[in-house]
């Protein structure tokens, strides 16, 4: 009788970007560690490929503004531990455990013990200062605390409009997160997509498929380790859960749940109606025509796209 | 660790009568605690502060918004005791106090028999910055003004319980009276075995209850909000916790608007209807149209609203002159006025600034009195004479020539000590006790409250501010003598 169901618009918001959030802390960390093997495979690591680290994360005049020059060390403490990046894991961690503790009174109790746990775990980490030791159990720590919040977050919480939009909120989080490390893996080494690419190249595209945990499925569905065959994984595979197309296919099905309008209404705020248009544009894609646009600017469109979704959902649920 | 070797000293000690010999209803604690093996106790009492770390039960002063700064209520494992028959009194005579207390708001915003029956000088009421001119004329519902309270409570040396002040506009803490018995349950579960200590865990429905027996009528299924001053406020845990308690949301301000005659809140679909506000804002700041024009935690309009009765508030606008210091001393005479009885509890005796001979008595005796400023909490404004230094007490007796009005002084007190984990034993140490209490169709005190300790050797401030934790309270069903 004391339903929650509906929700203040300013939680709505806090509680969309404790999802978002915590979705980007993890493919931070697991972008991180993939990117650490490599190195160790690579013949020859050049400043480049640091680099390229920091571009994905988009935040390369921030990073040149506070170090000098790009070291592994310099890479990992600005990606992980810097609270004047504020992608960094712990900015983000923190950011989480922030908004977790505003929304304290709608989220779970023990998805709120575990976010702070989460929080003391990296905060403890970062006073250490000694992940350089061991630092794939560390970022494997950190991916599995992720995990673990999904976890208790389905088996805990009511299928109701704070469970949506934590949901919504990570699944686009991941989608603008898989595009941008394809954009960058475009970015390095030429594409031409006839051609079988040589080791050194295929080393690349195996990281890229592991910086989003897709190595095992994409070799259970696929056969050749094609650019080609990459992206059509990545970008428009059904079912695997961090392609671009599944997750706006979860992002419609939580923004319609959230709506609650049953399925005979076609949408119901523009949120609903951009995101459909969006879903719908790629159920009728095909990998050859995004090559003949050019990957890159097939993805970056995509993205703006992603963040004029974005900008709506503020405008139709967390404006007051 | 273990009790042979703790000195009460000269002091009344909570769970010892004298040395060696335990109170009444305290027996099979300490016997548990002394058949630990050593060290556990401290082992627990670690235990205790890293769970509440992990729950995340912690609190940030006030200006502080930097996350790391962020830290746990100091909390001691040592629970404090009260026998059941002690707690039958206690009940009676805050039920007692809080009927009187509002009555008086009642006749303040009302008639003012009270005054002109010259039992309290007006000039007490005019003078005094909580008395809230917009309040005349209001009509809460039922009747009812001061719907949460706490009543500070301390024990001094003659074995006596005093009150040593009311709280009826926000009062806090009661947050930390239910998680204190958390973590005691999940770290120290054997100690509760055959103590028959009362549950407090019914506190939220009690508080629901009497929220919802405030919503205007004709609502049969009222929404109700607690409003906070925002995540930066040293009580937010608490409220937070309050709200997810009670299954009820947790608003700010912003996230409400006066629309259509009612207060309405902002929601991911559209505007939607509150009917009752426990708010955890100060009057000041409630709505800037009637009260303090800068106020951004507010809502303007509210105050109409509430008159209309299309809302309900907890507390009602204008309770804080109920707990100004120096209301606070006439207390004794609103039980009779209003209620024909003594009072139950007594005040600790308590002079007057305004009034010149205390002045002079006060000035005379500063080395020996608490002075207290009639308007602040949290341990401040605040001078314990036999503490203080020279200049300190020179500078307090300016201050108090300045403004006669806006100071009382009283004894200092020995108040009663309970045994605290210092290092690696027990000492005695101060504390007080605040006991909550609900009025909505009927008075409720939960059984149990917030035992505070203050800390630091010797010292009597038991506030969080000034270095003071908290206990967990057991307040003894009537079968516990086993």
């Amino acid at each position: 009788m004391l339903s929650k169901d509906v929700l203040l618009s300013r939680t709505a918001h806090t509680i969309y970007w404790m999802g978002r959030y915590l979705e980007r802390a993890e493919n931070v960390a697991r972008f991180i560690d993939v990117n650490l093997l490599l190195m160790i495979d690579l013949p020859q690591v050049e400043t480049k490929h640091w680099e390229a680290l920091v571009m994905t994360s988009g935040d390369v005049d921030l990073f040149r503004k506070h170090y000098p020059d790009t070291t592994q060390n310099h890479v990992i403490q600005f990606l992980t531990f810097d609270l004047n990046n504020p992608n960094s894991i712990f900015s983000t961690v923190r950011q989480t455990r922030e908004n977790a503790r505003t929304v304290r009174e709608i989220i779970s109790t023990d998805l709120w013990e575990q976010v702070n746990a989460f929080y003391l775990m990296i905060q403890e980490a970062a006073e250490k200062n000694e992940i350089l030791y061991a630092p794939h159990e560390f970022f494997s720590n950190v991916k599995k605390e992720c995990y673990l919040f999904e976890g208790i977050l389905h088996s805990t919480m009511s299928r109701q409009e704070s469970y949506y939009f934590i949901r919504l909120g990570r699944y686009l989080e991941r989608a603008d997160k898989t595009a941008r490390i394809l954009d960058v893996a475009n970015f390095m080494p030429p594409v031409d997509p006839a051609n079988i690419p040589q080791t050194f190249e295929m080393i690349q595209w195996i990281a890229v498929l592991k910086s989003v945990s897709a190595l095992q499925m994409f070799q259970q569905n696929f056969r050749d380790m094609s650019a080609e065959n990459i992206y059509q994984f990545l970008i428009l595979d059904q079912d695997f859960a961090r392609s671009i197309y599944y997750c706006l296919q979860r992002s419609l099905t939580y923004l319609k749940l959230i709506s609650g309008e049953s399925s005979r209404i076609r949408f119901s705020n523009q949120a609903e109606k951009m995101m459909g248009k969006l879903k719908s544009e790629l159920d009728y894609a095909d990998i050859q025509e995004i090559f003949e646009r050019g990957v890159h600017q097939y993805l970056d469109t995509l993205q703006t796209k992603l963040n004029e979704i974005d900008n709506t959902l503020y405008d139709t649920f967390f404006k007051f | 660790m273990r009790f042979t070797g703790y000195q009460t000293e000269h002091f009344h000690d909570e769970l010892f009568l004298t040395k060696n010999q335990a109170r009444e209803g305290a027996e099979l604690l300490i016997k548990k605690i002394d058949s630990l093996t050593e060290g556990e106790l401290l082992k627990r009492q670690q235990s205790a502060e890293r769970s509440m770390l992990y729950m995340g039960i912690t609190f940030s002063l006030y200006g502080d918004d930097c996350l790391g700064k962020e830290q746990i209520f100091p909390f001691d494992i040592v629970p404090r005791i009260i026998e059941a028959e002690e707690w039958e009194f206690i009940e009676k005579g805050l039920k007692q106090r809080i009927t009187a207390l509002n009555l008086f708001l009642e006749d303040m915003y009302g008639d003012q028999k009270i005054i002109k029956d010259k039992v309290i000088p007006e000039y007490v009421i005019y003078s005094a910055s909580s008395f809230r001119t917009p309040c005349i004329g209001l009509k809460p519902p039922k009747g009812v003004w001061c719907h949460i309270s706490g009543i500070d409570l301390v024990r001094h040396s003659d074995g006596k319980i005093y009150v040593l002040e009311d709280n009826l506009r926000c009062p806090s803490g009661v947050s930390y009276v239910l998680k204190n018995r958390e973590v005691m349950k999940r770290v120290f579960p054997q100690v509760f075995e055959a103590s028959k200590v009362r549950p407090v865990e019914l506190y939220p429905n009690m508080l629901l209850r009497t929220l919802q027996d405030i919503a205007p009528n004709p609502v049969s299924n009222p929404t109700i909000v607690v409003l906070t001053p925002g995540i930066y406020n040293s009580a937010y845990f608490e409220h937070s916790f309050l709200a997810q308690q009670m299954g009820v949301h947790l608003v700010a301000g912003s996230d409400l608007v006066v629309q259509d005659g009612f207060v309405q809140m902002y929601t991911t679909q559209g505007l939607k209807r509150v009917d009752v506000i426990y708010r955890r804002i100060d009057d000041d700041f409630l709505d800037p149209k009637v009260f303090r024009e800068d106020s951004l935690l507010g809502i303007p309009g509210l105050m109409e609203v509430y008159k209309q009765g299309r809302v309900g508030l907890a507390n009602a606008p204008g309770t804080g002159i109920a707990d100004d210091k120096v209301v606070y001393a006439y207390v004794p005479q609103m039980i009779k006025y209003y209620l024909g009885e003594e009072n139950l509890i007594p005040n600790v005796p308590t002079y007057l600034c305004w009034q010149d001979q205390d002045l002079h008595y006060i000035l005379e005796h500063l080395e020996e009195m608490v002075v207290k400023s009639a308007n602040e909490a949290g341990g401040y404004g605040m001078l314990v004479g036999p503490q203080s230094t020279k200049a300190e007490r020179a500078e307090f007796a300016t201050r108090i020539k300045a403004n006669p009005r806006n100071y009382i002084a009283q004894p200092t007190l020995s108040l009663s000590r309970v045994p605290t984990i210092v290092d690696d034993h027990l000492e005695g140490r101060h504390v007080d006790l605040r006991p909550y209490v609900l009025y909505g169709d009927n008075i409720e005190v939960l059984p149990g409250g917030l035992t505070r300790v203050a800390l630091k050797k010797g010292s009597l401030v038991v506030n969080s501010s000034q270095g003071g934790g908290s206990k967990d309270t057991w307040v003894l069903s009537k079968k516990a003598k086993s």
